[in-house]
């Protein structure tokens, strides 16, 4: 398509977009208050979005750079009033140069302060070095917090149930077989996984059951990957339907 | 044959977006038995007594407010049905939005109290650290709730110190909240614990479902129309099974055909 003719697309799609929302206000189907004009805008942008999957324009820019930029204020409200304010802004800061404070400083949270503000001296070729302090602080810390943590529930935890006896009697003959192919499964793809030895002979066509394994899994991620994406898509046309065109009850 | 390996993708779209908005028209029912996982979150439910506390952390933003949404809209009218106290937080800056319309609205059905049946505690960063802190003072964590008032004066959070108070925790995950709540929360804490995630994270979630690590698990769409089903309060999750089931079906069909394409026009070029 040429350049003016996309242009006539683009302006003709905004000018019916127009003439069906003044029809929705103008038979009631849309309230005239802020709720109505947010619906609109609502589904003015979920339009834009989607108008990418026809071609790149300018409609979808627009709406792509207001989400990012819509998003990134809305983060920093909530982070001043949910955490900065009630965390540092209320206990240090306003103590310390109030005279109608009633509560003295809490002196203790100069020391993370100072850590969180040496963070940005990264940006200070002469003070970034005091940065590395916050780093070390943070490596130090989360190393600590987590590995015996990590260790614990992700490799001791899921470690049992692999371990699980096949027949120890009482279970049915489904999750005996449930827990045969758990078994040869994790042994199949822990054999794929060494590379130091040759893949022939029984290492070979054990590592072939584990690339089986594995693709079924990948198979499934799939599977409920677009699962996934078609639920949001739902989602969207509900919500033209329902409460932008009052379609759907 | 070979004209149909270059078919313009754009009609692949629309022939998606006509099925969801004529599945979405036409009226009718399919059946949506719950699984396992989700009937497991279910029956905790129903086992606890009531003034149970439970927590609910909505770790998700408006991305995945068409998944998570539903799910947790659903367990709150099973939480306020079955007159237990509920604890909402976040992990997520973007959630707190969502997470207040979901829990204001629900609880207005069933006539339930700011303060006495439910709490909303907001968002704080820090992710793992901040689920340390909740599990050895809730207090220390959250000073103030949502809306500034002070959580040691809120009687919903009496007797709860701490994570170890909460009779069951549910996590709406986005992200990888629910992994850093099994190995910094429920581990530590000793909770029991249940979680709903997108779609796209289900497969994932399942050894710790295996491990026994988590209760039970709500996975997509697809896990909020079961819980819905199961609550008996059909609404978007479940309409949203019709164009679900529809759109795979073509898609199945798509893949079917393209692969015969794919076979037939190889044979011909290599005959």
């Amino acid at each position: 398509m040429r350049k003016d003719s996309n242009f006539f697309v683009l302006v003709g799609t905004i000018g019916l977009f127009v003439c069906i929302n003044i029809f929705l206000m103008a038979s009631g189907k849309l309230p005239f208050s802020f709720d109505g004009f947010g619906v609109i805008l609502g589904a003015g942008l979920t339009l834009a979005i989607y108008s990418f999957l026809y071609k790149d324009n300018p409609a979808f820019k627009i709406a792509e750079n207001l989400y990012v930029g819509v998003s990134l204020g809305y983060t920093i409200i909530i982070t001043w009033f949910n955490f900065l304010k009630p965390d540092l802004y209320d206990p240090l800061i306003v103590p310390m140069f109030s005279k109608a404070a009633t509560k003295a400083p809490q002196y203790a949270l100069i020391f993370p302060s100072l850590l969180g503000v040496f963070m940005f001296l990264r940006f200070s070729r002469k003070l970034s070095w005091l940065s590395r302090w916050t780093f070390a602080f943070v490596v130090g810390l989360g190393a600590g917090v987590s590995i015996p943590r990590v260790i614990s529930a992700f490799i001791l935890e899921q470690i049992k149930p692999s371990l699980h006896p096949v027949f120890s009697g009482g279970e049915t003959l489904f999750s005996s077989v449930n827990t045969l192919l758990i078994m040869l499964g994790v042994i199949s793809v822990l054999i794929y996984f060494i590379f130091s030895v040759e893949h022939k002979g029984a290492i070979g066509k054990i590592s072939k059951i584990g690339i089986w394994f594995l693709m079924i899994s990948f198979g499934a991620s799939f599977g409920y990957t677009v699962m996934g994406r078609l639920s949001l898509l739902i989602g969207r046309i509900q919500f033209l339907l329902r409460d932008w065109l009052g379609v759907l009850q | 044959m070979e004209r149909f390996l270059r078919i313009d993708r754009r009609i692949i779209f629309a022939s998606i977006t006509v099925a969801v908005i004529v599945s979405l028209v036409l009226q009718f029912e399919l059946p949506i038995p719950a699984s396992e996982p989700v009937q497991e979150i279910y029956e905790e439910i129903e086992s606890l007594p009531k003034g149970s506390r439970v927590m609910i952390a909505f770790d998700y933003d408006p991305a995945s407010k068409e998944e998570l949404q539903p799910m947790a809209v659903a367990f709150l009218h099973h939480c306020f049905s079955r007159d237990l106290k509920v604890i909402g937080m976040t992990h997520y800056p973007g959630a707190p939005g969502l997470a207040e319309q979901a829990m204001t609205s629900v609880a207005n059905q069933y006539q339930k109290k700011y303060g006495e049946d439910y709490v909303f505690l907001g968002y704080k960063p820090g992710s793992a650290s901040l689920i340390i802190n909740m599990g050895e003072n809730l207090y220390s964590a959250f000073p103030k709730d949502f809306y500034g008032n002070d959580t040691t004066t809120l009687p919903a959070l009496q007797d709860v110190d701490s994570l170890r108070e909460i009779n069951f925790l549910f996590d709406l995950a986005a992200g990888t909240t629910i992994e850093t709540w099994i190995a910094f929360g429920k581990e530590k804490y000793k909770f029991d614990m249940g979680a709903g995630c997108t779609a796209v994270m289900g497969p994932d979630m399942y050894p710790f479902l295996q491990s026994k690590q988590l209760t039970g698990l709500l996975g997509g769409l697809k896990g909020a129309a079961e819980y819905e089903a199961l609550i008996k309060k059909k609404a978007n999750a479940v309409s949203g099974m019709r164009p679900q089931s529809v759109v795979h079906v073509i898609i199945i069909i798509f893949v079917i055909f393209g692969n015969i394409v794919y076979f037939t026009t190889r044979r011909t070029r290599h005959a």
